[in-house]
């Protein structure tokens, strides 16, 4: 089972060498295997703890309870709104951001978690006032109405794109199948997934 | 008002530049790249949380509430309660403590912290089953009789008695209900609301909080959702300003999506014995009908019957409320209208089965007792049977299938409309900039957008010319936006406010241009002498004649742009899985009318929205109450459904738009599509089936047991 901070028993073995465990003095340990040791020790807090995340192309450093997740610390610590909060429990999906290029539920993710991984929300995706494709096909085709379901949609259908640029009606219903809208834009949200997919003539999608 | 001389009606159809075309909305770049902030991305320095405790009962009385333990608890800084010993509750879900505390987290931990003892009382889950329902909790009969009942019964050739229904369903809004309350010192105060109502906002909070209307920013950019469920603070709201005028610091309340589901806003259930009598040949003479329903702990379920054919013209109505012990109604597109179009449609398709018609036919032969709607209906029945190719499909319940079986179904609706009280100001700039403010709010319906279009269509502009500022309490107020009223209201307020500002402008620059002002127009972009397109100044050069100040011009709804009473029609293709009693909407056809069209894109989205929606509502939601505990069963998003991209097949919106439908004014589009797809799809069911599912939502088990595959 791989450790989302790409640290491995082993490799934290190795590290530190077995000596240090069997003497199991944690204040002999260096600086980088206190960090390893902490970083694989599933017992930490119950108060604030400092990590760092790797999103939108920065390294932030924050303090989060263990217990926060990465919806959280994106909206309540890093003022990252974009990202919504609506079921909290991995149904919705309007808190979809992407994890190492993959569509994820950031309500169901715990920020210390997500450390070591490349996160990228929302917020990422236009250059500037320049939208990217999927999103200046979202507005083309009224894929919002209320808008809170909308940035999920966003990140999911950049997700589906990246893995399937030409995404049929089967591949955009399954794509997007992770996400639900309350006000009813489905018709904009297919057309446009689908639009943005479908190579443009004389240009990328 | 200066006098008026640009001529404030609407341009005809053909003469539009922006109006009646599809235009993408303007908050559209903000929603797609997360730059809308809404009420619950309000995040003010040294923010606290509010959360609460709440009652797990659907009634049960106070008999102690501790916050001791949570007041001392990491982070909080705040621990109340908010109800007393012996204080009845009547739902499960409604706010017993609160604490405040510094962090999400350990706000969440302090509420579970809070130790509450109650007295559990007997209450009301039963509301489907009339006979069920304890009389305690029954309310009196409302009865109303019109023409001879008993003798178009006994005269009838065709009597037909069936059951409909549909549960208590919630508004489910995706952003929940609540607010940011931020008291800057002892008399000022700043408030974020995620309302359908922010003109009315700073009266609220100084009713609840003592701090003078005067002093009270409230403000709503966007909101994610309302559907009737957000007109006014709730005591939510008001323990959030309690907070923060004691501790001085921001507080957020956002209602957690249990508590959302359990307490913010449902739909009454709706149920009925219908009887129809009719000739031979289809014509429906008599209508007797039993009602009941629940509104919760609160509010009306009474239905309109029957529906649409309200001129049959022998009637004997009775209706009694039912009180379940469930957070209390509120109003939800299109009040009343979608529980009785199910149980009219619902009757009149299972009446033409009885007499071998189609439907279609039926109602055709019935439409005068539509009233005044009928020639719109006739000419939408037309466009849905070649959209929907229904004539050519339609089939008799009885033709045999196999276990996948299809049917077709549809249903008929109206809706009022007009126009809500609505101000604005118009402002021209020296610089050539235009901007609107207005106190309304954009639910996404597209408000913002249809403003901006009527004042760049007024003022021969480009849309992007026009900046539209709304959601804030100091501008011009405007209406909440409920039953339809919103876009009459703000669209004659916009063009009044534009016409004004153009008259006014046209008088800086009639002598520049050689003519008086009452023969100037304003179009592509230049002030220009009427029949004289030689004579014209560029409208940025004309806006440097303005003077020191902005011109404003004054806008104020206005009657004479905006109409009421609209009627569309809905058909649904279903197939049904008769083993595993799975419904799958194939195709489902809207026609719409909705007089004068200002965004037409953003027009379907609100037609394709309601749709989906009522989709949701046929097929997927219920609150369902513990009848033993009275707690809500699926405060959650995983067993309370909502439709996904996969469960509603291929629609098809036609909107009516041709200069008759044009003429008539503005008229309002957030009800109208709501209401008929319950009953639209209801009947696809019933035609697949040769059987009626009598109850909405259309379970499995609802039509395995209307198959006599399950047991009861």
């Amino acid at each position: 089972m791989s450790d989302p901070n790409g640290l491995s028993r082993r490799h934290f073995l190795k590290g530190v060498g077995a000596g240090a465990i069997v003497a199991g003095s944690i204040e002999a340990l260096s600086a980088e295997a206190r960090a390893a040791a902490q970083a694989a020790n599933p017992c930490v807090g119950p108060g604030a703890v400092p990590i760092k995340l790797s999103i939108n192309g920065s390294v932030r450093e924050l303090a989060v309870e263990p217990r926060t997740t990465l919806l959280d610390a994106l909206r309540n610590h890093l003022d990252l709104t974009g990202s919504k909060k609506v079921c909290d429990r991995a149904t919705c999906g309007a808190c979809t951001v992407l994890i190492d290029g993959k569509a994820a539920y950031s309500c169901t993710t715990l920020a210390i978690a997500a450390q070591g991984r490349t996160i990228e929300t929302v917020e990422s995706l236009a250059n500037g006032a320049e939208l990217a494709p999927i999103q200046k096909a979202f507005v083309e085709h009224d894929a919002q109405q209320c808008g809170f379901c909308t940035p999920g949609f966003v990140v999911a259908s950049e997700a589906l794109l990246r893995t399937n640029a030409s995404p049929d009606r089967a591949a955009v219903l399954e794509g997007l199948g992770g996400n639900l809208c309350r006000c009813g834009t489905y018709v904009g949200l297919k057309k446009a997934c689908m639009s943005a997919g479908a190579p443009a003539k004389g240009g990328r999608r | 008002m200066s006098s008026m001389r640009m001529d404030k009606n609407w341009p005809k159809l053909e003469d539009t530049r922006l109006l009646g075309k599809r235009v993408s909305r303007l908050d559209g770049p903000d929603k797609v790249s997360g730059r809308a902030k809404y009420t619950y991305d309000q995040n003010p320095k040294d923010l606290l949380y509010a959360k609460f405790a709440w009652c797990p009962y659907g009634r049960a009385k106070i008999k102690s509430i501790d916050v001791t333990k949570a007041a001392e608890m990491p982070g909080v800084v705040s621990a109340f309660a908010l109800r007393k010993e012996g204080d009845e509750l009547r739902y499960a879900g409604v706010e017993v403590a609160v604490v405040a505390a510094d962090t999400e987290e350990r706000a969440r931990e302090a509420a579970r912290a809070i130790v509450v003892e109650y007295e559990v009382l007997p209450h009301n889950a039963e509301d489907k089953d009339f006979a069920a329902v304890p009389k305690e909790f029954l309310g009196k009969p409302r009865e109303r009789k019109a023409g001879d009942v008993d003798k178009a019964f006994a005269e009838a050739e065709v009597k037909h008695t069936g059951e409909y229904g549909c549960a208590q369903i919630t508004h489910c809004c995706l952003e929940p209900h609540g607010s940011v309350s931020h008291f800057k010192d002892d008399e000022h105060v700043a408030i974020w609301s995620s309302t359908q109502a922010i003109s009315g906002i700073a009266e609220q909070v100084a009713s609840i909080s003592g701090v003078e209307a005067k002093n009270v920013e409230a403000v709503c950019h966007v909101l994610g959702g309302g559907f009737g469920s957000k007109f006014s603070l709730d005591s939510w709201d008001a323990t959030a300003l309690r907070i923060a005028e004691e501790t001085k610091r921001p507080v957020k309340v956002m209602l957690e999506r249990d508590q959302e589901l359990m307490i913010a806003g449902s739909r009454p259930s709706g149920y009925a014995k219908v009887q129809i009598a009719a000739t031979n040949d289809g014509t429906l003479t008599g209508w007797i009908s039993e009602s009941w329903g629940s509104a919760g702990a609160g509010g009306s379920s009474n239905l309109s019957l029957p529906y649409v054919f309200n001129g049959i013209p022998n009637v004997r109505l009775s209706h009694a409320g039912i009180t379940t012990h469930a957070g209390p109604a509120r109003a939800w597109r299109a009040p009343s209208h979608p529980q009785s179009a199910l149980v009219t449609m619902s009757a009149i398709e299972d009446a033409a089965a009885l007499l071998g018609m189609d439907p279609l036919a039926l109602v055709r032969k019935n439409l005068a007792l539509t009233g005044p709607l009928a020639d719109t209906y006739a000419e939408e029945l037309d466009v849905a049977d070649r959209m929907m190719q229904w004539s050519a499909k339609w089939k008799p319940r009885d033709s045999k299938q196999g276990v996948i079986r299809t049917g077709h179904g549809l249903s008929l609706h109206t809706w009022g409309g007009g126009g809500h009280e609505s101000n604005c100001d118009v402002r021209i700039h020296s610089d050539g900039t235009v901007d609107l403010s207005m106190g309304t709010q954009d639910l996404g319906t597209g408000t913002k957008t249809v403003v901006a279009i009527v004042v760049a269509e007024t003022l021969g502009l480009p849309l992007e010319a026009v900046a539209v500022r709304i959601g804030e309490g100091r501008f011009p107020p405007s209406g909440g936006s409920g039953g339809s009223t919103t876009v009459g209201g703000v669209s004659s307020s916009a063009r009044v406010g534009a016409v004004d500002a153009a008259n006014q402008l046209f008088a800086k620059v009639a002598a520049e241009l050689g003519a008086p002002a009452e023969r100037l127009e304003a179009r592509d972009g230049v002030i220009r002498v009427i029949d004289e397109p030689g004579k014209s100044i560029a409208f940025k050069d004309a806006c440097r004649l303005i003077g020191p100040n902005p011109i404003v011009g004054h806008g104020k709804e206005d009657g004479s742009l905006m109409n009421s009473g609209v009627g569309g029609v809905q058909m649904a293709e279903v197939e049904v899985d008769s083993e595993t009693g799975v419904v799958t909407v194939t195709k489902f056809v809207a026609v719409q009318d909705c007089g004068t069209i200002i965004d037409l894109k953003t027009a379907e989205s609100q037609v394709f929205g309601g749709v989906i929606m009522g989709i949701t509502s046929a097929l997927y939601e219920e609150r369902v109450i513990d009848p033993v505990t009275g707690m809500v069963l699926n405060p959650d998003l995983e067993f309370y459904r909502l439709a996904g991209i996969g469960d509603i097949g291929e629609i098809e919106v036609h909107m009516m738009q041709t200069e008759r439908h044009h003429s008539r004014g503005v008229i309002g589009l957030g009800e109208p599509p709501a209401i008929s797809p319950m009953a639209a799809v209801a009947n696809a069911v019933a035609n697949a089936l040769g059987v009626r599912v009598p109850r909405c939502p259309i379970t499995p088990r609802e039509v395995l047991l209307a198959l006599g595959k399950a047991g009861a």
